[in-house]
């Protein structure tokens, strides 16, 4: 399922505009721990964290990780956001919780909604 | 080929840089994806813990045919016991580092994991020295 087709249909906000929504998404991983996504995160995942600083943006472009979603409603800086586009990474927003999120990003990926 | 970048202490939004210009290089001499992915797991790591214990580092990778060897030096407090340090779960990172995510223990497990030689250096009180290798075109049972 592509960046935009899951944007929609979980109802997430984009701020990185149309910058990688093509890209297809083939799973996920949920973690605050920077190198727990570094060493175990899938090439293809979407990222849910709560984390919002530069480096995580460093690290979804280093492990070919689509989209980051900043949960429980963080909003980027906008250093984030330029970098996020520089590096073609869809940068993604719910108000949501990261249990919450990863549940409805599950349920969509496996067309259960 | 021989590729220099040098890394400065407390400097986390710096930190990734050498890994993402060795990655597009790697990309660009046509390494298969798992190498690459080896070599920027083990790079960022050793990156992050200049930028998160060290006050200055340099990094030196070396590129050929056989394998991709990188060196790590920084100026710093060193680590007293190495075999703690190589402990998943031990860290002694700060709180603030900690609140970023990193500091959980996990950078060099990472880089033991992903590489096909580390070995660590380190004067307390003075600095550390990592050197790893990574073979081309081998990748490990572990590879997801």
């Amino acid at each position: 399922m592509t960046i935009a087709e899951l944007t929609k249909k979980a109802e997430l906000t984009s701020y990185t505009g149309t910058t990688g929504i093509k890209k297809v998404v083939t799973g996920g991983y949920i973690s605050d721990l920077l190198s727990d996504v570094m060493g175990r995160a899938t090439q293809g995942d979407i990222w849910i964290t709560m984390q919002s600083h530069l480096n995580i943006i460093a690290i979804a472009s280093l492990r070919d990780l689509p989209a980051i979603i900043i949960v429980n409603g963080t909003k980027p800086s906008e250093e984030m956001i330029e970098k996020a586009i520089n590096e073609e990474i869809a940068l993604l927003g719910t108000e949501k919780g990261a249990f919450e999120t990863g549940g409805m990003i599950w349920n969509i990926l496996n067309g259960n909604s | 080929m021989t590729l220099n970048y040098s890394i400065s202490g407390g400097d986390f939004a710096s930190a990734g840089n050498a890994s993402s210009a060795v990655k597009s290089i790697l990309k660009q001499l046509n390494i298969d994806n798992g190498t690459i992915k080896r070599v920027v797991i083990s790079l960022y790591e050793a990156e992050v813990n200049v930028a998160a214990h060290a006050d200055n580092g340099t990094i030196t990778v070396d590129i050929d045919n056989v394998s991709v060897k990188m060196v790590i030096c920084d100026s710093g407090p060193g680590i007293p016991d190495i075999e703690l340090a190589m402990k998943e779960g031990f860290s002694t990172a700060s709180a603030e580092v900690r609140e970023m995510g990193f500091g959980a223990g996990m950078g060099l497990p990472n880089i033991k994991r992903n590489c096909d030689l580390l070995n660590i250096k380190s004067i307390p009180g003075e600095g550390t020295e990592l050197n790893i290798e990574i073979l081309l075109n081998q990748a490990k049972p572990t590879e997801r």
